[in-house]
């Protein structure tokens, strides 16, 4: 078998040969019976951590940001590491949605639809951060959208923390929109497939009355297409406005011109690392590795490695220029990342992205579930650590050295950050329950023999 | 429930495979039926040309909504920054475009795509919950695993028996007749 095959051929695809029908069942299964202890048990305990969320962000609310560990220098503590890290998973979801499908690469079908709901969970979990971080949160969006007002008074488009608002804004409704459109054609078949009238009712009203029809389907495949095409410059977008909030400052450590690319394809890194965390879990509890394949999670994980090398590379960089430009505050931040006080946070994301995925260029550990596992856990953990040491060690030691302070996060800090993946993964369960976590219908399209045999040109 | 009365539409051919579909749709399409559409539970390749559909007007309603996205855009910071809110800065000019690019650009996306979505439902006839495929009992082969040529009796040339011959000389081993319940019906169902 060519390494063509093997990526794009009917291999990739399912393990072994299965009707239209039984691939449904095996999809559709989850959603038609009562969830199992298993899932109860999971549900109970990130449902738990979501309520230890709401519990710190009503003590946030109450008594005020003075609660976190946020000090003089650093201004902006683990509320921004946070909504940077969530924005940077919700980016492997789009990649593989609407890039890879443009790239035509077949193999995205089985995992796209988890992917991108994985990215609407996670922006939802990043928006919660900026808007805590205002104070008072009610009253943020009168500060964020342009709206005539009594005081006459408008925003400034001329910060990034605006560009900001509208690109993340609109990367979670784009998202959103991609997402639904490609759940129509899977909510008719859940619609039909329903045996009580309540289902029927909920899934046929989600459905929007879809019944196949050719005369749509070509309307629909048209706009599949433009949100893919749309999508793909909005993903590269929107990590690199975030970037801008850092770059256009003039804060030693931030200010440099690498932060976009070098942002994306930390995003798409920690996307991908997120995809399969979560993917492989997914797989093993409602029985679907014929279909979530060890090929899916290969292809994957070259992915990883290739954009481990870029995030690699833009640390040396980012170390390189900030010697070569011979500033001496650029110097000395980069010196005190390295060899300062939170020197361990620097080593420990060094570790995590750039030398622990390395291990994925051996074939069995990139093509073993159980093996690669660790690694896919050390680089969440790193890119978490990324934004730290971007964030926290830029900040506490500025300009003036009589203002400089070592940063401790309080523990009202690490609920915040525990709650949101707690908030993350219980809607992520919620979606496997309710609905078809895989696109049924553009599966059954590439399925070998779907095709009419003659129209093998349309490629 | 009373058993609703059911008005005869026309007639639904069944296909288990998806070459014979195609070739049904050109043999239709020539005989230039006026109305019938084909279902199935995927998007299959060459069909659009089999039915002699043009192609879909989707991306020219994206493109007009994206420009006035782009539009908004210009009008929202300019306005706003050199009318209504003068800031100066640095002594940087009132209308400085160059910083206001990301905010052009979100919002030809995001005019974009909320126009393709509102040419989804649009095009694509969604939101009429009711069809004749649930009323003839073919609705969820369709949308699982088989494909489905309807024709809809226009006028009296068209009766029933002459479709039922169209559909078998299309090659149509599975005929039912296309009905629809004919109660009054108000719920969304």
């Amino acid at each position: 078998m060519t390494v063509k095959e093997l990526v794009l051929g009917p291999a990739a695809l399912t393990t072994r040969e299965i009707g239209l029908r039984e691939l449904e069942d095996d999809i559709y299964r989850p959603l038609e019976s009562f969830p199992t202890a298993r899932w109860w048990g999971a549900i109970s305990v990130t449902g738990a951590l979501a309520g230890v969320f709401v519990l710190c962000v009503w003590i946030t609310v109450t008594q005020g940001i003075g609660t976190w560990g946020n000090n003089n220098p650093v201004g902006w503590g683990w509320a921004i590491v946070n909504f940077v890290f969530w924005i940077g998973i919700g980016h492997a979801g789009t990649l593989i949605s609407a890039i890879l499908f443009l790239l035509r690469q077949k193999w995205r079908t089985g995992i796209a639809r988890f992917a991108e709901a994985m990215t609407i969970f996670a922006v939802i979990c990043a928006l919660q951060f900026p808007l805590i971080h205002t104070g008072r949160p009610w009253l943020a969006m009168f500060w964020l959208i342009p709206y005539p007002n009594d005081q006459g008074i408008y925003q400034n488009f001329r910060s990034p923390l605006m560009w900001d608002v509208f690109a993340v804004g609109t990367y979670g409704l784009v998202s959103f929109m991609f997402w639904f459109t490609g759940l129509i054609p899977d909510f008719a078949i859940a619609r039909d497939r329903a045996k009580n009238s309540l289902r029927k009712l909920i899934y046929g009203l989600l459905s929007l009355g879809w019944t196949g029809s050719n005369r749509a389907w070509t309307h629909y495949e048209r706009a599949y297409l433009l949100f893919a095409g749309l999508s793909t410059p909005l993903v590269l977008s929107v990590h690199s406005v975030v970037s801008f909030d850092f770059a256009v400052s003039i804060i030693p450590g931030w200010h440099t011109t690498i932060f976009p690319p070098y942002f994306v394809a930390g995003a798409i890194f920690s996307g991908f690392a997120m995809v399969s965390t979560l993917i492989i879990i997914l797989r093993k509890m409602f029985r679907l590795q014929h279909v979530i394949t060890d090929n899916h999670l290969a292809v994957m994980n070259k992915i990883i490695i290739a954009t481990s090398l870029m995030v690699g590379y833009a640390y040396a960089v980012e170390l390189f220029m900030a010697w070569y430009g011979g500033i001496a505050v650029e110097r000395y931040a980069f010196m005190n990342r390295a060899l300062g006080p939170f020197a361990w946070a620097y080593w420990t994301m060094v570790l995590c992205n750039v030398a622990a995925p390395q291990l994925l260029w051996f074939r069995r550990i990139r093509r073993s579930a159980l093996l690669m596992y660790p690694v896919v856990i050390l680089v969440n953990v790193g890119m978490w650590f990324e934004r730290f040491v971007i964030v926290v060690t830029s900040l506490h030691r500025d300009y003036l050295p009589a203002s400089w302070d070592y940063f401790k996060p309080t523990w009202i800090d690490a609920g915040l950050l525990a709650g949101s993946v707690g908030l993350f993964l219980t809607l992520m369960l919620l979606f496997c329950r309710f609905l078809p976590t895989i696109s049924t219908a553009e599966l059954k399209a590439v399925m070998p023999a779907a095709q009419p045999s003659h129209g093998e040109h349309h490629g | 429930m009373a058993e609703p009365r059911k008005k005869a539409l026309g007639v639904v051919g069944l296909y288990d495979d998806v070459d014979t579909l195609v070739r049904a749709a050109e043999q239709i399409r020539d005989a230039g039926h006026p109305e019938w559409d084909c279902h199935t539970p995927y998007p299959v390749h060459g069909l659009d040309r089999a039915m002699g559909l043009r192609p879909s007007v989707v991306p020219y309603v994206t493109l007009t909504a994206g420009l006035v996205g782009f539009l908004t855009a210009v009008v929202l910071t300019g306005g706003l920054s050199v009318f209504q809110y003068p800031i100066r800065i640095g002594g940087k000019a009132l209308f400085s475009w160059q910083a206001f690019v990301p905010i052009y650009f979100e919002l030809f996306v995001l005019f974009a795509a909320l126009a393709t979505m509102a040419s989804v439902i649009w095009f694509c006839r969604l939101g009429r919950w009711h069809s004749p495929l649930h009323d003839s009992g073919v609705m969820s082969e369709v949308v699982s695993d088989r494909f489905a040529i309807t024709l809809v009796a226009t006028d009296e040339c068209h009766t029933e028996d002459h479709l039922r011959k169209m559909l078998l000389d299309a090659g149509c081993r599975d005929i039912r007749p296309l009905v629809q319940f004919e109660e009054e019906d108000d719920s969304i169902l």
